[in-house]
C-alpha cells in the first residue's frame, strides 16, 4: 500500500509542474523549478533509487536550477516582448489534446508493464565479485557499460567546446562570465572563505564512497563545482581564462586517462574497457580518480558560459 | 534477425570498432589541450588515420562475409555493450569517412587559424567539431545497444548545433537554438521508447531485442515514440521547419557536415530499429504513412526550393527533398524484392552525401567568388570557377538520378522494388521528384554559365586545392552507379532474409 | 494502487504536461523548462521500472538506475547550451524570440562576417 507521503509527493510534483507550465512570468516559472526539483529527489527516494536521488539533488535541482535561474535574470528585459506573444486559443486546444493523448499512452504502458518484471539485477548480482566493487550502480557505470560513462564525459566536454563556441570572437581566450563585485565583508565572501575546504573534503568522501556505498563521481564533482562556483560568485577569485594551458589539460584529463586505461585493457585483458582480473577496482578508481577533476571543471565551465572579457595581455 | 547465441561474441579485429569511434573522440581531446594550430593538425592526422581505420573493417568484412562484433569489457549482452558493423554500417562510416576528408580539405582555406593570432574561436571549434560529428556517427553506425545509440545521438547534436551558430550572427543563433530544440525533445522521446523497451524485455541489446518483441502496445508505443523522436532529428516532412535556417546559415563546410552526414545518423537510427529491432513487426499501413510523409517531403521540398532567391536555401530545401526519397525503402522491405529496396535506400544515403557535401562546399566557393549568393545575379560563376561549376553539375545530376551515378542507380533499384510489389505510387512519385530537381540544378547551371558583366573580377582568389576536393567529391558521387558492377551486394552482409510482416 | 503505479501516472502527467508547455509557451527559455519536464516524466518512467526490477537483493534494477544517472547528467548538459545559445543572442539583438524574423531581405548588403 502506497503511504501518504507518496501520495502528497506525486500530487505536490503535478501542482507544481502545471504552475510551471502555465504561469506568466518566467522568473516565477523558474523559481517553481528547483522546489519541484527537490520534490522529485523525494521521489527517487521513494522509489529507493538513493544513488539517483543524489544526481537529481544535485545536478537536476541544484545545477540545472541555478542555471535557469540566471538564465531568466539576464533575460529579464524580453520579459515584456515574451508576455505578448500569447498563443491563440487553437494552439490551446490542439496542444491540450496532443498532451493528453501522449500522457494517456505513456501512462497505460506503464500500468501494463509484464509481471514479472525483466530484471538484470540478478545477472548483476552473479557477476559483481570480478568488478571488485560492492555498489550495484557503480559496478553497472564502471564495468559492465563502461563506454556510457565514458562517452556521458565526452558529451560534456562537446558542451563545453558548443559553449565556448559562442563566444564573440574579440573575448576568444578570456574569462567567462561578468566580473563579479562584492565587498570584502559581505557573507557570501565569508563563506567562500569557510565553505570551500569543507566542500571539498565532502566532495572527495561521497566520490570515494560510491565504491560500496551510494555516491560516486558524479555526486561529488558537482558538490566540488558547487564550492568553486560560490568562490567565483563572492569575487574572492576570478573565472580563469579559457586559453589557459592548465584549464585545458584538466579538462581533458579525465576522458584521456580513461580511453587510455581502456586501450591498455585491450592489450593486458583482452577487450577494450575490460580490466585485468584482480586489478578491478584499482582501475576503477584511477579512472574515477582522474574523471573527479575533469567533471568539476566542466560543470562549472557549462554553468559559467562562454568567455566574455578579452583576455587583456600584459 | 541474428540468433541471440551468435550475438554475444566477439570476431577478430571488432577492435577496430572501437578505434573507429575513440579514435576521433581522442582526436578532439588531442586537439583541445594544445589548442592553436595544433588542433588543425590533429585533426589531419585523425582524419589520416581514421580513413585508414574504416579501409581496414570493410576489408575485413567482405573477407569474412559476415558482420562484424565486439563485446565492449569482454561482458557480453544484456549485461555489457556490443558493438555491431555489418554491410549496412560499413557503407555508412566510409561514406562518412570520404566526406569528412573532402570536407577537412576544403576547410584549409576557411578555418586555418590566421597568422599572427595564436588561437582564434572559429577555427578551434571547426577543428573540434568535425572530428566530433565523425566520431559521433561512427557510434550510430557501429552501436548495438539502444542506450548507447540514445548517447551516440546526443553527442551528434552537441556537435551539429555548435556548427549551425558558427559564424555567430543572431539569425544563426536563433536557426542553432530551435534545432537544438528539435534535436532534444527527439531524443527524450527515443529515450522513453528505450525504458519502455527494457521494462518490457529486460534488455537494450538490438539483437536479444530483436528475438524478443512480439506485437502488443508497449512495443507499438516504443516504435511510434522512437520514430517521431528520429523524424523530427531527420527534418522529415512536416517536421522540417528547423532545417532550412539552419543548414543555409552555417558556414559552407559546416553546412555540408550538416546536410550531408548529420542527418544521416538519426535516418540510420529509423532503420536499425524498423529493420533490425522491430524486424517483422512494422508493416503495412505504418509503413505507408512513413513513405507518405516522405512523398510529401520530396514534393514540398522541391517546389519549395524552386521559389528560393539564394543558392544556399536552395540547397537546403533541396535536402529536404532528398531526405524523403530515404523513407521510401520502409514500404518496401517487407516484401520479395526487400533486400533490393535497402540497398537502394542505402545507396540513395551515399549518393546524397557525397553529392550535397559538393553541392554546400561549391555554392561557399561561388560565394567566396562572387561576394553573395543571390540566384539572380550568378553570371560570371563559370568562367571564375570552371570546375566548381562542373562539380556543382554533376553533384545535380546524382541528385537528379541520371546514369551513372549513385542517385540512379538507387533510384531504379527501389522503382523495381516499388513496382515488383505492386506500389507503383512511389515510383511516380519518385519520378515527379527527379523532374522536379532537374529543373532548379539547370537554372543555377545554365544562369552560372551567363558571362559576367563586363569589368567584373572575382572578390577573393580560390585556391585550386579546395576546388579539386569539391570536384573529386562530386565525382565520386557520380560515378557511384558504377558500384552495380561490384560481385557483392555490401549491403546485405549481416542481414538475414526478413520476414513477413505481421500486419498491425 | 501501489507505488509504482502511482508514479507511472505522474510520470505519465508530468510528459503531457512538458509537451503541453513545449508547444504552447512561444518563449525558448520556457520551452527549455518544458524540455526538462518531459524529461523528468521519462526519468521517473524509468525509476519506476527500475523500482519493479528489484531482486537478487538489491532494492531496484541497477541498470536503469545507472541510465538515468547518465541521461540526468546529458540533460543538464543540454540545458546549458541551450541557455549559451539564448544568452548570446540576447546580448546581440536583446531578444530572444524564436518567432522572429531574423532574416535580411535577399539582396540586402552583408557584413563580410557573414557565412559563406
Amino acid at each position: 500500500m502506497i503511504s501518504a507521503i507518496s501520495v502528497g509527493i506525486g500530487i505536490l510534483l503535478l501542482a507544481l509542474a502545471l504552475w510551471t507550465v502555465v504561469v506568466r512570468d518566467t522568473f516565477a516559472a523558474v523559481a517553481g523549478f528547483i522546489p519541484y526539483g527537490l520534490l522529485l529527489t523525494l521521489a527517487w527516494l521513494v522509489l529507493r533509487a538513493v544513488d539517483v536521488a543524489l544526481t537529481e539533488a544535485a545536478i537536476g535541482a541544484g545545477l540545472t536550477g541555478a542555471l535557469l535561474i540566471r538564465a531568466a535574470s539576464r533575460l529579464h528585459p524580453t520579459e515584456a516582448a515574451a508576455q505578448a506573444e500569447t498563443p491563440g486559443l487553437g494552439t490551446r486546444v490542439v496542444a491540450g489534446v496532443a498532451a493528453a493523448a501522449v500522457a494517456v499512452v505513456i501512462a497505460v504502458c506503464l500500468l501494463r508493464l509484464p509481471d514479472p518484471a525483466p530484471t538484470l539485477a540478478p545477472e548483476v548480482a552473479r557477476h559483481i565479485e570480478a568488478t571488485g566493487v560492492g555498489n550495484p550502480i557503480t559496478a553497472v557505470l564502471l564495468s559492465f557499460r563502461a563506454i556510457d560513462t565514458l562517452l556521458e564525459a565526452i558529451v560534456l566536454l562537446f558542451g563545453v567546446v558548443g559553449v565556448w563556441s559562442l563566444a564573440p570572437d574579440r573575448c576568444w581566450g578570456g574569462r567567462p562570465g561578468l566580473a563579479q563585485a562584492v565587498g570584502p565583508n559581505d557573507i557570501l565572501v565569508y563563506l567562500a572563505r569557510v565553505l570551500p575546504p569543507i566542500g571539498v573534503v565532502i566532495g572527495i568522501y561521497i566520490f570515494w564512497a560510491g565504491a560500496d556505498h551510494p555516491g560516486g563521481k558524479f555526486q561529488g564533482a558537482t558538490v566540488i563545482a558547487a564550492m568553486w562556483l560560490l568562490v567565483m560568485m563572492s569575487g574572492l577569485r576570478d573565472a580563469p581564462p579559457v586559453n589557459r594551458r592548465w584549464l585545458r589539460v584538466v579538462l581533458v584529463l579525465g576522458p584521456a586517462v580513461f580511453i587510455a586505461l581502456g586501450l591498455l585493457g585491450a592489450v593486458m585483458a583482452g577487450a577494450f574497457l575490460a580490466y585485468p582480473d584482480g586489478w578491478a577496482k584499482l582501475w576503477i578508481i584511477v579512472i574515477e580518480a582522474a574523471l573527479l577533476p575533469s567533471l568539476a571543471v566542466t560543470l562549472v565551465l557549462l554553468m559559467v558560459g562562454p568567455p566574455q572579457r578579452p583576455e587583456v595581455s600584459p | 534477425m541474428m540468433t541471440p547465441a551468435l550475438a554475444g561474441q566477439s570476431t577478430p579485429g571488432g577492435l577496430l570498432l572501437a578505434l573507429a569511434v575513440l579514435l576521433p573522440f581522442a582526436g578532439v581531446l588531442a586537439g583541445l589541450a594544445p589548442g592553436g594550430r595544433h588542433a588543425q593538425r590533429v585533426a589531419w592526422v585523425t582524419v589520416a588515420l581514421g580513413i585508414g581505420i574504416v579501409l581496414e573493417i570493410a576489408a575485413r568484412l567482405l573477407v569474412s562475409g559476415d558482420s562484424l562484433r565486439y563485446a565492449l569489457g569482454g561482458w557480453a549482452p544484456p549485461l555489457g555493450v556490443m558493438l555491431r558493423a555489418d554491410g549496412l554500417s560499413v557503407c555508412m562510416m566510409l561514406v562518412v569517412a570520404v566526406v569528412v576528408g573532402a570536407v577537412a580539405v576544403y576547410a584549409n582555406g576557411d578555418f586555418g587559424t590566421p597568422s599572427g593570432t595564436r588561437e582564434a574561436r572559429a577555427p578551434l571549434a571547426f577543428w573540434l567539431l568535425l572530428l566530433a560529428v565523425w566520431g559521433a556517427l561512427n557510434l550510430v553506425f557501429v552501436s548495438g545497444d539502444i542506450f548507447t545509440l540514445y548517447v551516440a545521438l546526443e553527442l551528434l547534436t552537441f556537435a551539429g548545433v555548435p556548427l549551425v551558430s558558427l559564424d555567430g550572427r543572431a539569425e544563426t543563433l536563433q536557426a542553432a537554438l530551435r534545432y537544438l530544440l528539435y534535436a532534444l525533445i527527439g531524443s527524450m522521446l527515443y529515450l522513453l521508447g528505450v525504458f519502455l523497451l527494457y521494462g518490457a524485455y529486460g534488455t537494450l541489446d538490438i539483437a536479444l531485442l530483436a528475438g524478443k518483441i512480439g506485437p502488443g502496445p508497449l512495443a507499438w508505443t516504443a516504435v511510434a515514440l522512437m520514430s517521431a523522436g528520429m523524424l523530427a532529428k531527420t527534418a522529415l516532412f512536416p517536421l522540417h521547419l528547423w532545417l532550412p535556417p539552419a543548414h543555409a546559415g552555417a558556414p559552407a563546410a559546416a553546412s555540408a557536415l550538416l546536410s550531408a552526414l548529420v542527418i544521416k545518423g538519426s535516418w540510420f537510427v529509423v532503420v536499425r530499429l524498423w529493420l533490425d529491432v522491430f524486424g517483422g513487426m512494422v508493416g503495412g499501413s505504418v509503413a505507408q504513412l512513413l513513405a507518405g510523409l516522405g512523398a510529401m517531403a520530396i514534393l514540398f521540398g522541391n517546389v519549395v526550393a524552386l521559389r528560393q532567391a539564394r543558392l544556399k536555401l536552395l540547397i537546403a530545401y533541396s535536402t529536404v527533398a532528398q531526405i524523403g526519397y530515404l523513407f521510401l525503402l520502409f514500404p518496401l522491405v517487407a516484401h520479395d524484392e526487400g533486400a533490393r529496396a535497402v540497398t537502394g535506400g542505402l545507396l540513395q544515403a551515399i549518393s546524397h552525401a557525397s553529392a550535397k557535401a559538393a553541392m554546400f562546399l561549391a555554392a561557399g566557393l561561388i560565394y567566396s567568388t562572387l561576394g553573395h549568393d543571390r540566384l539572380a545575379d550568378l553570371r560570371g560563376a563559370a568562367r571564375a570557377l570552371p570546375m566548381t561549376l562542373t562539380a556543382f553539375a554533376l553533384a545535380g545530376a546524382t541528385l537528379i538520378g541520371l546514369p551513372p551515378s549513385g542517385g540512379f542507380l538507387a533510384k531504379w533499384l527501389l522503382m523495381s522494388a516499388a513496382l515488383a510489389s505492386g506500389q507503383w505510387w512511389w515510383a511516380l512519385t519518385m519520378l515527379l521528384g527527379g523532374l522536379l530537381t532537374s529543373v532548379y540544378v539547370f537554372m543555377v547551371v545554365v544562369r552560372a554559365m551567363e558571362p559576367a558583366a563586363p569589368g567584373w573580377s572575382p572578390k577573393k582568389p580560390v585556391p585550386r586545392y579546395q576546388q579539386l576536393a569539391v570536384l573529386g567529391l562530386a565525382t565520386c558521387s557520380f560515378l557511384l552507379g558504377l558500384a552495380v558492377l561490384l560481385p557483392v551486394d555490401m549491403a546485405q552482409i549481416g542481414r538475414t532474409v526478413t520476414t513477413q510482416a505481421g500486419m498491425p | 494502487m501501489n507505488v509504482t503505479q502511482l508514479f507511472g501516472i505522474t510520470a505519465a502527467a508530468l510528459v503531457g504536461l512538458g509537451v503541453y508547455g513545449l508547444i504552447v509557451n512561444p518563449q525558448p527559455l520556457r520551452k527549455v523548462l518544458a524540455f526538462n519536464l518531459i524529461g523528468n516524466g521519462v526519468f521517473l518512467a524509468c525509476a519506476v521500472i527500475a523500482h519493479r526490477g528489484a531482486a537478487a537483493g538489491m532494492s531496484g534494477d541497477p541498470v536503469p538506475q545507472a541510465l538515468l544517472i547518465t541521461a540526468i547528467v546529458v540533460s543538464f548538459a543540454a540545458s546549458a547550451l541551450a541557455v549559451g545559445l539564448m544568452l548570446r543572442r540576447f546580448a546581440q539583438t536583446g531578444t530572444n524570440s524564436l518567432a522572429a524574423p531574423d532574416e535580411a531581405a535577399p539582396g540586402e548588403a552583408r557584413t563580410h562576417a557573414e557565412a559563406r
